[in-house]
């Protein structure tokens, strides 16, 4: 009896993934001060995108107003997200409560630049962990750090969807794919010098075609009734 | 403007029991207005039982139809539908996956399995899910032992764990946060069912509560570290299942399974909510709802519920007589009576009573048959109402619509009067109206918060005429309606032309009037003024105070109206009553009353529903139930009453009206009795409307329970507290 229980004890033990310090409610109370106020062409966009949505539907309208608000303020204090609400006639919480469940949403102040590696398994194979490692060192940051200029922010992220192009590296609206240390080089220093280089894959390829160049479709299209059977052919007219 | 969206409306309408079925095709107002051909019935196998239902019904009503309980814990009958915490799930045969029975409406011939190996291995995983981060502080937590997190794990989890923390991490845990003096939080219990943040946005209509974060930082909070406030802010202490949200003022007080349970009628408001008193060791620990589909639906109050610490403060417990240097004396039983008695015979009949807001129908005649006898006349109650004969027919003082009709009204004109803080529990109703039938409100008076949008009319007094003539336009809204109600503050009634107030709106509303429904409320805010009117009480203090009364007794009257220098020099002032207030600070004579948690006794609410009270602890110290203080007094005086018993002193009751002693039935006053129509004297003079109780600050302390109870003082800080700051940021944001 004794024995069943002690094995019962003994069930594998879940190995707990390492949490980050207890998560406490993000104390927006600092930047409840910033004054926010839609541009007035960014009024005009918010209007052209509330045409969007049926006047009992405006609602719908938060995550583009969330949006383009963090778009022109560089990220989302609270006092933006109350412009929003008031203006969708949204209760507040309710907007906050949206803008806190999307990652892509910024509460607080980040780097000009925001660097996001993807760490998902694809990206891992292909060495994200050497990419990621090469940012650390290259802007002396860690993970979910910002630079005390406020020029870079350092994140993972997991998957872009450009797997094919493993490994990559997200900047802003940006993907650089096909990344090697020197290419990560490249970029940062660019960045630093407040260039941004051309997005995309940076092996010399296009998209997400073969490294070694296409295999197929390497010339153009054969014609519609190719290698077809005589007899299917269309007779001929007599 | 979208007052609640459809699946909404699907969890919030109607009452939960005897309408389940009905409720499912009350998808939008529209539907519940304009009752179609009924639509067929579909045929579904509950455990291979088959049962019809309606459709549109899920699954989880369905099963509750043939008594088949399914787990939940998000689900509320009351509330929105959200089907985020999946312990309802259950098998539904050829699907591959198991449905969440509270969301899935069913379909023909579905056959349901509430019982199956993979119902039961989902609601296994579930709960081993929630259990994995939820603290194991059972023992130290005051929902142990009615927590549905215990019971369902106990019936429906796994009967070992597989977590082990080998690596001491520890399970998540999350910061407490400060929502007030009412509910004390610990959310790390959280299992997130959002049930409290639907209640505050539905039903209390307050967005304050919500969540924040996503997936394992998920929590519920207010929003910026404000404070919770809000008249029914202990409701989400009922609904919550876990121990996230309890009790402050009863926390670490008492075990479920100690306590006595008394069925009693609440009193600090004219409702006459529904309350179960929790009693140990003849103390009040505390008070909770119960279920009444007609008063209360389940909620209750903060006042209500939270006052009851006042019932051990500032308590009479001895017989008081003021002796010659102005000092109240406590003295024996005996010598107290005498001193009453003595008093009474040299009145020669100049004797009057006044009925404050606690006092109990029985005592109230027990104190009008005893100044009947002894000649007197001068009967009033304290809360002032119209002059003249307008208290001759019931239904000119009553709540007519009924408190659950009104959920059912499309149009309603509030005067003077602000039902969110007079009562709460009617408010909830007119949300309900406001939130399910496109109802519109409009109100004459200050602008006030009701927690929905309703149309200021303005405060002039000559609107109530405006409106009356027709030449208003929400007149037309008003007659345009199929169920219009007018709400009348029973305070703008006392004013010197209330008379005419009532008089137009009453002539008004026989227009208005339709075959069952009769539009015309007044909205009482004393818990004994319906019972007063029907044992023939006058209302106001003037009236007594014209007779010059020698002997006048105070019957829980409390308010402060009266003062010692309107009275004559040489009356003797008697009070009956439960705590040392206004009332017993002017009294030449205390009598320790019971408090409504210390007697049997029956109070008629603002609709006319008559409802006892149960003792659930007996009067401390000396104190007695009011009426046998007045029968005993009788006795000395020497005109004894003619009762002994509570019995006998019911069909005394009897006599009087039948339908106080019908408790819990409503009697509607007959619809075809005319109002008085004798052309008022006067006319309505203008000058503003006001309310009373404007802010959430005025509604903690309104009598005198819940003025003696600290916990209501913290309440009024709290709510200063967080005004001061938000004032605060306001001016540093100027800056």
């Amino acid at each position: 009896m004794y024995g069943i229980v002690k094995g019962l004890l003994q069930l594998p033990g879940r190995v707990l993934l390492k949490q980050p310090a207890r998560w406490k409610l993000d104390t927006t109370n600092m930047y409840d001060k910033l004054k926010f106020e839609f541009t007035e062409q960014n009024l005009c966009r918010a209007k052209e995108m509330l045409t969007n949505y049926g006047e009992k539907e405006q609602r719908g309208a938060l995550l583009p107003l969330l949006d383009l608000a963090q778009r022109q303020y560089g990220w989302l204090p609270i006092t933006a997200i109350k412009a929003v609400a008031d203006m969708l006639k949204v209760d507040h919480f309710e907007a906050f409560e949206v803008a806190s469940f999307y990652t892509m949403f910024r509460m607080r102040p980040e780097g000009k630049f925001r660097l996001m590696v993807c760490t998902s398994t694809p990206c891992f194979l292909r060495g994200s962990d050497v990419v990621l490692n090469t940012c650390k060192e290259v802007l002396n940051l860690n993970e979910n750090e910002t630079s005390s200029d406020m020029q870079f922010t350092l994140r993972t992220v997991c998957c872009y969807g450009a797997c094919a192009n493993a490994p990559v590296l997200g900047v802003n609206d940006d993907i650089y794919e096909d990344l090697t240390v020197p290419a990560v080089e490249d970029i940062l220093s660019c960045l630093k010098n407040d260039v941004i280089p051309p997005a995309g894959p940076r092996a010399g390829r296009f998209c997400s075609e073969p490294v070694s160049g296409p295999t197929t479709l390497l010339c153009p299209p054969t014609p519609p009734g190719y290698c077809m059977q005589e007899l299917c052919k269309p007779k001929k007219k007599c | 403007m979208i007052r609640a969206p459809l699946v909404k409306a699907l969890g919030a309408l109607g009452s939960p029991t005897h309408q389940i079925a009905s409720r499912a095709v009350r998808t939008s107002a529209v539907v519940a207005q304009t009752p179609a051909k009924a639509p067929e019935k579909i045929e579904v196998f509950v455990d291979d039982i088959p049962v019809k239902v309606l459709p549109g019904t899920t699954v989880l009503q369905a099963a509750a139809e043939i008594g088949v309980e399914i787990p939940r814990f998000c689900y509320h009958e009351r509330l929105a539908i959200a089907g985020n915490c999946r312990m309802c799930l259950v098998e539904v045969e050829k699907s591959p996956k198991p449905v969440a029975a509270c969301a899935m409406p069913v379909m023909k011939g579905w056959r349901i399995k509430t019982n199956s190996d993979l119902t039961r291995k989902a609601r296994e995983g579930v709960m081993e899910f929630l259990l994995m981060n939820h603290p194991l502080d059972c023992p130290i937590c005051d929902q142990g032992g009615e927590c549905d997190l215990q019971d369902q794990a106990m019936a429906f989890g796994s009967d070992r764990s597989r977590f082990t923390d080998i690596n001491y991490t520890g399970k998540r845990a999350v910061e407490d946060k400060d929502i007030g003096p009412l509910v004390k939080t610990v959310m790390t219990r959280c299992i997130h069912c959002t049930r409290c943040v639907r209640f505050a946005s539905e039903v209390a209509g307050v967005d304050d509560l919500g969540t924040t974060g996503r997936g394992n930082d998920m929590q519920i909070g207010t929003y910026v570290e404000k404070l919770f406030l809000t008249e029914l802010s202990g409701n989400v202490i009922d609904l919550c299942p876990v121990g996230a949200l309890t009790n402050k003022p009863y926390s670490f007080v008492a075990r479920p399974w100690e306590i006595r349970k008394v069925s009693s009628i609440d009193v600090l408001d004219a409702v006459g909510s529904n309350i179960v008193v929790s009693t140990r060791t003849n103390e009040v620990l505390r008070i909770l709802p119960r279920e009444n589909d007609d008063v209360n639906e389940e909620w209750l109050a903060d006042k209500s519920r939270f006052a009851c610490d006042g019932l051990k403060r500032q308590r009479l417990v001895a017989p008081m007589v003021r002796m010659p240097n102005g000092e109240l004396q406590a003295v024996e039983w005996e010598g107290a009576l005498i001193a009453v008695a003595k008093a009474l015979k040299n009145a020669g009949g100049q004797i009057a009573g006044v009925a404050g807001q606690l006092a109990d129908v029985e005592a109230m005649v027990a104190l009008k048959d005893l100044v009947n006898r002894l000649g007197g006349e001068n009967l009033v109650t304290e809360q002032d109402f119209i002059k003249g004969s307008g208290i001759d027919v019931r239904s000119s003082y009553l709540l007519n619509s009924s408190i659950a009709g009104l959920a059912t009204t499309d149009a309603v004109l509030l005067v003077g009067t602000n039902p969110r803080y007079e009562a709460p529990l009617v408010n909830t109703r007119l949300r309900k109206a406001f939130m399910h039938n496109e109802m519109q409100l409009a109100s004459i008076g200050p602008n006030i918060d009701l927690s929905y949008e309703h149309k200021n009319l303005g405060a002039d007094a000559s609107l109530i005429k405006d409106v009356c003539s027709g030449s208003h336009e929400f007149s037309k809204v008003l007659e345009g309606a199929k169920k219009p109600a007018i709400i009348i503050g029973a305070d703008l009634l006392a004013r010197p032309d209330g008379a005419a107030i009532h008089a137009t709106i009453s002539e008004y509303c026989q227009k208005l009037k339709k075959a069952d429904w009769n539009p015309f409320n007044v909205l009482h805010n004393s818990a004994s003024q319906v019972g007063a009117f029907d044992v023939g009480y006058q209302p106001g203090l003037q009236r007594m105070l014209q007779n010059q009364p020698k002997v006048l007794f105070l019957l829980n009257a409390d308010s402060g109206k009266l003062t010692r220098d309107q009275l004559p020099k040489d009356c003797f002032v008697v009070y009956i009553g439960s705590h040392g207030d206004n009332g017993a600070s002017i009294a030449d004579a205390v009598l320790p009353g019971a408090a409504y948690t210390e007697k049997q006794g029956i109070y008629v609410n603002t609709e006319g529903r008559a409802q006892q009270t149960l003792p659930g602890v007996s009067p401390p110290g000396m104190a007695r139930e009011d009426w046998k203080i007045l029968r005993a007094l009788s006795e000395i005086v020497g005109k004894p009453l003619a009762y002994d018993t509570l019995d006998e002193l019911r069909s005394r009751l009897d006599d009087i009206a039948p339908h106080l002693t019908r408790l819990g039935e409503l009697v509607p006053a007959s619809n075809s009795e005319a109002s008085p129509q004798t052309t008022p004297n006067k006319s309505i003079s203008g000058g503003a409307i006001d309310v009373k109780l404007k802010e959430l600050r005025d509604y903690f302390m309104t009598d005198a329970i819940s003025r003696a109870s600290p916990t209501m003082a913290k309440c009024i800080s709290a709510v200063n507290k967080q005004q001061r700051q938000n004032e605060e940021a306001k001016q540093s944001a100027a800056i």
